[in-house]
């Protein structure tokens, strides 16, 4: 309970403060932190206009993107505390549940018929495919080394100290903030900012969306982002701090600084050539796998 | 002026000054096969391409103009042939054996009905708007024949899918229609068509008499390149006129001139930052580009230039205090841009994606006529201020800078590398001059040399810049003739992006930076 509630208070500034980490490193000042979701809250006053050509699923897709996010973000546990509906492989349901709300998704870019919508919902599908493997790998190393299957046991048994978990910590680190800059179609592999429809994944598909539409899948992108960061917040904070406030501080503070690493490594990078994004989402799974590897000698399971 | 240089000179009027002006009956007019041999000739020689090749309709017949440029004689050379206006003529293309030809033979065939036999590509460059078209047929501007549906180009096969942009696109970006043939994200062939920025610039200028609103409109032919198109056309005139400016003026010239170039530049290098989504470098080199816009704003009132260049002299003469304010700020760009150059083309990331991306061999830049800053980044020395100095550049040698990569790497650093050089340019012209001595009002009212052909070439930021165009008896401009170096570039553009992901192709687009309005006109 207490993990799905503060990721979605972390919500409410996360998008401000990539934007303001943003402007900053580009000497401008920035709009206020709240200014994404004025915008959001904006857009919900709007009505839609919808494409002759497209159907009921053009209409759908973002009603079922933002309700798996917000299924998802269900299984979100706390240090210490299990999430709402937590149960044993409930890290599979979690990468569906997302998984759904992108094939609903790119079900709806395809719906209009326009090439260019074709094109990024192709490149989506293909991202979102390779990550799998990368995010799977991940949790199996995970749930193998605490010996537990569902989010809230892995996580609380999972030691960020000790001999072997402070490696695959950091490598669990790296590949969930590379994982969740590619499933919020994020540079290296997609520029949120770019104006140039033949260059955008994730921007294009939904070009044809207005007002309300485009309101719920934004919200929805920015709840995905703090799922993420709830994740990280996860593995890194200790279980048995015992202090919860301090925790809560702690799981605020995580977000806010993976909000901020976001918007730096946004500001000083230039994006990857698009033909080099699969190579690279494919490098994720083969750390993911060292991991494992690695995991499965340290607990000697491969070799007793 | 009229060189004879050997035998075959008695066919062509072979000239070494830029601007030149020449009476038309001066001019021998060849029967086609043999016009078509000089060119075959001349073409020959891979220091040579075209410049201009455009009709003029004179009385009851149309006459064919011919320039062709020898970039390593630092010569021009002009070719004439005549055809009878009625019945349309129909000429054997020269498209076949000389690509860079295309444009042109188009051109004619758009604006006269003239037939091309043989011609490869044959669609029209500007008209293709049915109702545009008729208009123009209305009022008798273009031929009634010379409407041609426009068929694109189309392959076929099993996965292949056309992708269609434009013409209207996101930003402040001008329209054209971009049409990719793509097997999945490659593309195979690319096929752009323009046209819908056509103001007929070409007419206007016979219509306007007034030497003031004459400048105006060179000014707005491409809205980029205000001192360049403002350049070409002031020295034209001039050329007719029989008008030397004063030395001052024509550095004041070329100092706005590379103003430009540096601004333009700058920006485009931002402008390819903002494209791989590297925010720094584009902040910052859009700071730096503000810098130099706001100074040429301070000099003449105006950011990109306008109302600077006037015939016989000008406006806005340099003064003391604007000089030191012009080195203050150069030197400031300088180190800058230097820096930020430095940051830019030493980062990974970047460079990944610049190297290798759109490739332009030297042997397409020199088939298909490229000029200025395309041509040079891939190797093709072509730079009219080092072939055909005008201006000021005829008091000193202008070395061209040219790289052989022919990339968006190459084009890039190209960019960087004319900044600097421009930078030290204006100071060398700067120096040792007494701006405030030879003040020269403009001239607006003269008369022009009658029954002559005037050519005038200026490099631009993008390349050179062609005005030319022709008296009657009385001195009046009966035929006035613009080349935008965007004409001969955007098939450079084509061959760019084939073979490459079409996800580069806004990377391409941008790195060229071509005009379409230049092209329109």
């Amino acid at each position: 309970m207490t993990g799905a509630l503060l990721a979605i208070v972390s919500a409410i500034f996360f998008p401000g403060i990539i934007l303001r980490v943003k402007s900053i490193a580009s000497g401008r000042k920035g709009p206020g932190i709240l200014q994404p979701w004025n915008n959001i809250f904006l857009l919900f006053r709007k009505s839609s206009v919808f494409s002759t050509t497209t159907s009921y699923i053009f209409r759908l897709a973002p009603a079922v993107y933002l309700a798996t996010i917000c299924c998802a973000l269900m299984l979100l546990p706390f240090p210490g505390m299990p999430s709402i509906m937590g149960f044993e492989g409930d890290f599979i349901l979690f990468a569906y549940l997302l998984a759904l709300g992108k094939l609903l998704f790119i079900l709806g870019a395809l719906d209009t018929g326009s090439s260019f919508e074709g094109m990024g919902a192709n490149r989506e599908a293909l991202y979102s495919m390779l990550t799998e493997p990368a995010f799977f790998i991940l949790f199996g190393t995970l749930a193998l080394l605490s010996g537990h299957l569902s989010m809230h046991e892995i996580f609380s048994h999972f030691q960020f100290a000790g001999e072997f978990s402070l490696i695959t910590g950091a490598i669990a680190i790296y590949l969930l903030v590379q994982i969740a800059m590619i499933e919020n179609s994020r540079m290296p592999v997609d520029d949120p900012k770019t104006h140039l429809e033949l260059t955008m994944v994730h921007e294009v598909m939904i070009l044809d969306y207005s007002g309300v539409d485009l309101a719920l899948i934004q919200t929805g992108t920015n709840l995905k982002f703090v799922l993420y960061g709830g994740l990280l917040a996860n593995l890194i904070l200790p279980v048995n701090g015992g202090w919860l406030s301090a925790n809560v501080m702690l799981f605020f503070l995580v977000q806010a600084a993976f909000a901020a690493a976001i918007g730096l490594m946004e500001s000083f990078r230039a994006r990857k050539k698009l033909a080099k994004n699969p190579q690279f989402i494919v490098t994720l799974s083969s750390i993911a796998l060292i991991g494992f590897i690695l995991v499965l000698l340290l607990t000697r399971n491969l070799i007793r | 002026m009229i060189e004879k240089r050997d035998d075959r000179d008695i066919m062509m009027v072979v000239m070494k000054s830029n601007p030149f002006v020449v009476q038309v009956k001066d001019i021998p007019v060849l029967d086609y096969p043999s016009f078509m041999d000089k060119i075959n000739l001349l073409m020959a020689d891979e220091g040579c391409h075209i410049v201009t090749y455009h009709a003029v309709p004179l009385g009851a017949a149309l006459r064919f103009f011919c320039c062709i440029a020898s970039d390593s004689d630092h010569l021009l050379i002009l070719l004439s042939h005549e055809q009878q206006a009625s019945p349309l003529p129909v000429l054997d293309s020269l498209t076949v054996s000389h690509p860079s030809f295309h444009m042109f033979e188009r051109e004619i065939r758009e604006q006269y009905g003239v037939e091309f036999t043989g011609h490869p590509w044959m669609k029209p460059v500007r008209l293709h708007n049915l109702d545009a078209g008729c208009r123009m047929q209305d009022a008798g501007i273009i031929h009634p024949a010379s409407r041609i549906p426009y068929p694109f180009y189309s392959i076929e096969g099993e996965g292949i899918h056309e992708v269609g942009v434009g013409p209207i696109h996101a930003g402040i970006i001008e329209p054209g229609y971009f049409r990719f043939s793509c097997n999945g994200e490659k593309v195979l062939h690319l096929e752009i068509q323009l046209g819908f920025q056509h103001r007929g610039i070409e007419s206007i200028f016979l219509e306007k008499h007034s030497g003031i609103q004459r400048a105006v409109l060179a000014e707005s032919i491409s809205g980029d390149t205000a001192v360049g198109h403002s350049i070409a056309h002031a020295q034209l005139l001039e050329t007719l006129a029989g008008i030397t400016p004063a030395k001052v003026v024509q550095s004041e010239r070329i100092i706005a001139l590379e103003l430009e170039r540096i601004a333009v530049h700058i920006g485009d290098t931002a402008a390819l930052c903002t494209d791989i989504a590297y925010q720094f470098g584009q902040v910052v080199n859009e700071a730096l580009r503000t810098i130099i816009i706001n100074t040429t704003q301070s000099w003449c009132g105006n950011r990109f230039g306008k109302g600077l260049v006037r015939t016989g002299g000008s406006h806005y003469p340099l003064s003391g205090g604007f000089i030191k304010i012009l080195l203050s700020n150069l030197k400031e760009v300088e180190e800058r841009y230097g820096q930020i150059t430095h940051e830019m083309f030493t980062n990974p990331s970047v460079l990944s994606r610049f190297e290798g991306i759109g490739k332009v061999s030297a042997r397409q830049a020199g088939m298909i006529g490229a000029v200025g800053m395309a041509a040079r980044s891939s190797g093709v020395n072509r730079d009219i201020r080092w072939s055909h100095p005008f201006q000021a550049f005829t008091d000193s040698v202008y070395e061209p800078v040219t790289l052989h990569q022919g990339d968006v790497w190459a084009r890039a650093m190209l960019r960087k590398q004319e900044v600097e050089k421009s930078i030290l340019l204006i100071r060398d012209l700067l120096t040792g001059k007494d701006f405030e001595r030879d003040l020269a009002q403009p001239l607006y009212e003269f008369k022009l040399q009658p029954a002559s052909f005037a050519l005038s070439l200026a490099e631009g930021w993008r390349g050179e810049i062609m005005h030319s165009a022709v008296t009657d008896q009385n001195g009046n401009i009966i035929h006035y003739k613009v080349k935008d170096p965007s004409f001969h570039n955007w098939m450079a553009l084509a061959l760019a992006v084939r073979n490459q992901e079409i996800s580069d192709f806004p990377l391409c687009n941008k790195s060229f930076n071509l005009s379409y309005c230049g092209n329109d006109l």
